[in-house]
C-alpha cells in the first residue's frame, strides 16, 4: 500500500488555489451541484438544510414504524409518484410452492411482506412484489429501471444506497425516522457534509475487478475513513468501469463510513441509461443527456480531502478480518495483530497473523447482494464455473439481484452452468447477505461471499466471513479452499478481460460519438 | 415534554473497549423482522450478551451486576458503523442507554440515535481511553453547556449541533418540524426543474 498517497492537500479554509475573477462563479464539485439544486432551505447556525429528495425507495424491513408514525399523525405519503416499494431482505429465495405462495423463514417475516403490501395500497404507491418483472434488491432495480438518474436524490432505509451514486445521483442511506420524514414532507433535515476525492489511475491487472478495487481502497484509507464525508471516485481507472463495476465501487463507500459515494456521469452512463424502461424519451432524453453532461466537478474544484491510489498494485483482494477494512491481497499474508481489536478479529476467524487466507477451508459460497448480483457478476461466476465441480465440501449458492438478472441470465444459460456445477440457483432477494431471510451461514462455517460485510455474526451467529470478488468466490468454490483466481482459472480471467476490453472499447465509442 | 427529551444524565458508564462495533453486533439482523419499535432491548449486542442456550454470559460488561442501571455507554471509536437500521438506537434505549461516549461515532447511527433520544458523545480518544480504564464511573452530562463532568470535576466539552441540541432539551419533534416547512417545499416544486 506504499503506492497509495492521502494527502489533506486541499483544505477547506485554504485560500483557492487560482484566484478566480471577481465575477466567474467559483468551481463546483459535482457534489456542490447535486447539494445546491436539491436545497429548499439553506442551513444555518441553528438549522440544518431542508433537502428535497427526488426518489425515495423502500422496502419490508425499515418502513413500517414509518408508515405507523404517519398514521399515529394522520398524515399520507406526499408524493407517492416518487416512492417506490421492493420486496428484498426478509424474503425467501425458493420459488414459490405448488399453491402459489412463499415459504418464509418466519411468521414475522412475513408479516413486515405484508404490511408493506397494505402499506403501499394504502397510500397509493407502486410495490413490486412477487410476480413483477421488476422485483428485486432495491438497489439493483432502481438502475435497470431507469429509476436511478444524474442528478437526482436518492434515499433509502438502507446504508447501500451510496450504490445510486455510480450514475452521478447523491444518494445515501436513511433511518426509518427519516424514511418517515421523507414519506410525509418528500425532504430531510441535513447538514452538509465534507468531501473526499477518491483518484484512481492505471489499469487494474487481469482478474482484478471492481471488487477488489473498492475492498483495497476501504484498506487504505480505512473503515471510518469517509466519515463525515461524501466520495468522488474519479481518475482514468474509475472512468473505464462499466455501470455494474461503478454500482459495486459506490456500493461500498459505507464500508469506509461515507454515507454516499459519486461518479460523474459520462457516455457510459447514458448508454446504460437509453435502455432502461423508465428513463426520458425522445425530445426529453437529449435534454436531459444536454443537462446530465454538466454533472462534473469543475477544473479548480476543491475537495476537503483527496486519497490517490495506483490501480496497477492492487491484487484480487480478500478481507481476513471482522470489518471491510481489515483487508489483505490475496496472495499476501494477513498482517501479524498489533492490538486487541486485530487479535480478537483473528481469534474469530481463527486465522493467524503472518500465514495466508489462502489455502483456508471453505464451507460456503455466497453469491449475490446489492454488491455484487447483477449480471456481469454472474457471468464471471460462470466462467469460471463452466466445466468444473463445486468442491464436495462447499455449499454454493448465488442469487440473482433481481429478476431482470434472474431472466438474462437465465437466458443465457448460467443457471444451467451453475446447477450442473452443483451450486443451488435461486430467486432473487438479499438472501445471505444480511442472512434474515433463512439463508444462513452455520456457527463456526467458513462463507467466501461476495456480499459487503463480514461483521461478526451478520451471515448468521459465530458464522465467519471472508469478503472476495465474484471471480475470486468461484475459484473457492471449485478448489474448496480460499485460493487466487490467476492460479484456478485462466480462462475466466482470460475473459474476465476481453470483457473489460470489450467494454473499454464500447465506452471509447460512446464518448467518440 | 417528550420521553425522548435530555437536559442533564447523571449515571454510572458501562465500558466496551472494542473499536468499531457495528450495528450488526449492537443488533443482529435477525430481530429486525418485527413491525414496531418497541421490545427490541433484550436484543442489544444479542450474540455477545446471550450464550446460544440463551443465558447471560457473565463476563459480557453489560450483563454484570454493577453495570445495571448504567444509562451511559462509553465505546471505542466508529461506534455504530455499518447499517441504517434504527433498531439499533432503539434497542440501546430500550436497554435504558441515554448517551454513548466514542472517540467516533459513525455517521447514520449518530443521525439515529438523535432522533431517540440517545445523545451520542464525541471526545477526544485519550479521554475515551480514560473512560474505558475505568468503567463504572459517574458521569454528570449537561445537554445545554455540551459537557461531560468526571467525579474528579474534570469537565470536557463535546461538539453538539445547535439543532440537535435544542431537539434534545425540549424534545423537539423533527417531523413537526420539517412539517412547518411545507410552504418552502411547495414553492420548491413549483419552482424547481418542473417537480
Amino acid at each position: 500500500m506504499s503506492s497509495d498517497q492521502a494527502t489533506n492537500d486541499q483544505a477547506p479554509n485554504d485560500p483557492a488555489p487560482n484566484a478566480q475573477a471577481p465575477n466567474a462563479p467559483a468551481p463546483k464539485t459535482l457534489f456542490d451541484k447535486l447539494w445546491d439544486a436539491h436545497v429548499v432551505v439553506p442551513e444555518t447556525a441553528d438549522a440544518p438544510a431542508v433537502l428535497y429528495i427526488d426518489l425515495h425507495l423502500i422496502h419490508e424491513v425499515t418502513s413500517p414504524q414509518a408508515f405507523a408514525e404517519l398514521e399515529a399523525r394522520g398524515l399520507t405519503v406526499r408524493r407517492p409518484d416518487r416512492t417506490k416499494g421492493t420486496l428484498d431482505h426478509s424474503t425467501p429465495t425458493t420459488p414459490a410452492q405448488a399453491d402459489g405462495r412463499h415459504a418464509y423463514y418466519t411468521a414475522d417475516a412475513e408479516k413486515q411482506v405484508e404490511t408493506l403490501r397494505a402499506n403501499c395500497a394504502k397510500h397509493g404507491v407502486e410495490l413490486f412484489d412477487f410476480g413483477s418483472d421488476h422485483r428485486g434488491i432495491v438497489h439493483v432495480i432502481g438502475p435497470e429501471l431507469g429509476l436511478t438518474q444524474p442528478g437526482a436524490t436518492i434515499v433509502c432505509g438502507d446504508s447501500h444506497t451510496a450504490t445510486h451514486g455510480a450514475f452521478g445521483a447523491l444518494a445515501f442511506g436513511i433511518g426509518t425516522s427519516e424514511v418517515g420524514h421523507v414519506l410525509a414532507t418528500q425532504c430531510l433535515l441535513q447538514r452538509k457534509p465534507k468531501t473526499l476525492a477518491i483518484e484512481v489511475e492505471g489499469a487494474l491487472a487481469p482478474g482484478v475487478t471492481a471488487k477488489d478495487l473498492i475492498l483495497h481502497v476501504i484498506g487504505a484509507i480505512g473503515v471510518a475513513g469517509g466519515t463525515g464525508h461524501v466520495i468522488e471516485y474519479r481518475g482514468s481507472t474509475i472512468r473505464a468501469l462499466s455501470m455494474e463495476e461503478r454500482m459495486t465501487v459506490c456500493n461500498m463507500s459505507i464500508e469506509a463510513g461515507a454515507r454516499a459515494g459519486l461518479i460523474a456521469p459520462d457516455a457510459t452512463t447514458f448508454a446504460w441509461l437509453a435502455t432502461t424502461p423508465r428513463a426520458p424519451r425522445g425530445a426529453d432524453w437529449k435534454a436531459a443527456v444536454a443537462r446530465w453532461s454538466q454533472l462534473r466537478s469543475d477544473a479548480g474544484a476543491r475537495f476537503d480531502r483527496t486519497v490517490r491510489i495506483d490501480a496497477a498494485a492492487i491484487a484480487p483482494t480478500v478481507t481476513w478480518g471482522t470489518h471491510p477494512g481489515q483487508v489483505v491481497a490475496i496472495d499476501a499474508d494477513v498482517p501479524v495483530a498489533n492490538d486487541a481489536d486485530a487479535q480478537r478479529a483473528l481469534d474469530y476467524m481463527r486465522f493467524a497473523g503472518g500465514a495466508p487466507v489462502a489455502g483456508q477451508p471453505v464451507d460456503v459460497v455466497f453469491v449475490g447482494s446489492c454488491t455484487n448480483g447483477r449480471l456481469g457478476d454472474l457471468r464471471q461466476v460462470a466462467s469460471v464455473l463452466r466445466g468444473r465441480r463445486v468442491h464436495p465440501r462447499v455449499r454454493m449458492l448465488v442469487v440473482p439481484g433481481s429478476v431482470q438478472v434472474q431472466r438474462e441470465a437465465e437466458a443465457e444459460g448460467i443457471d444451467r452452468v451453475v446447477r450442473a456445477a452443483g451450486a443451488e440457483w435461486r430467486e432473487p432477494g438479499c438472501s445471505m447477505c444480511i442472512a434474515m431471510n433463512g439463508d444462513l451461514v452455520g456457527p463456526g462455517q467458513l462463507a467466501v461471499s461476495t456480499s459487503n460485510r463480514n461483521f461478526e455474526g451478520r451471515q448468521g451467529r459465530d458464522a465467519r466471513t471472508v469478503l472476495a470478488s465474484p471471480l475470486t468466490a468461484a475459484a473457492c468454490a471449485v478448489a474448496g479452499h480460499v485460493v487466487d483466481p490467476r492460479t484456478l482459472s485462466r480462462d475466466a480471467v482470460q475473459e474476465h478481460v476481453a470483457q473489460q476490453h470489450v467494454a473499454r472499447e464500447h465506452a471509447a465509442q460512446e464518448h467518440a460519438a | 415534554m417528550s420521553a425522548d427529551a435530555l437536559v442533564r444524565l447523571q449515571s454510572r458508564t458501562v465500558c466496551l473497549p472494542e473499536r468499531n462495533i457495528d450495528t450488526d453486533r449492537i443488533i443482529p439482523a435477525r430481530f429486525l423482522t418485527t413491525t414496531t419499535r418497541e421490545g427490541l432491548g433484550r436484543h442489544a449486542f444479542n450474540d455477545w450478551r446471550w450464550r446460544e442456550d440463551g443465558s447471560p454470559d457473565p463476563d459480557f460488561p453489560l450483563n454484570r451486576p454493577e453495570a445495571q442501571g448504567a444509562q451511559i455507554l462509553v465505546a471505542g471509536r466508529n461506534f455504530g458503523c455499518g447499517s441504517s437500521r434504527e433498531h439499533a438506537p432503539w434497542a440501546l434505549r430500550d436497554a435504558g442507554l441515554r448517551a454513548v461516549v466514542s472517540a467516533e461515532i459513525a455517521d447514520i447511527f449518530r443521525s439515529n440515535a438523535l432522533k431517540n433520544g440517545l445523545l451520542p458523545i464525541v471526545l477526544d480518544e485519550a479521554v475515551v481511553d480514560a473512560l474505558l480504564a475505568q468503567p463504572g464511573l459517574e458521569l454528570d452530562i449537561d445537554v445545554a453547556a455540551a459537557t461531560v463532568t468526571l467525579p474528579d470535576g474534570r469537565a470536557f466539552g463535546f461538539p453538539i449541533d445547535g439543532f440537535a441540541r435544542t431537539c434534545l432539551l425540549e424534545g423537539v419533534d423533527q417531523l413537526g418540524y420539517l412539517l412547518r416547512q411545507l410552504p418552502h417545499i411547495q414553492r420548491f416544486e413549483g419552482a424547481s426543474h418542473a417537480r
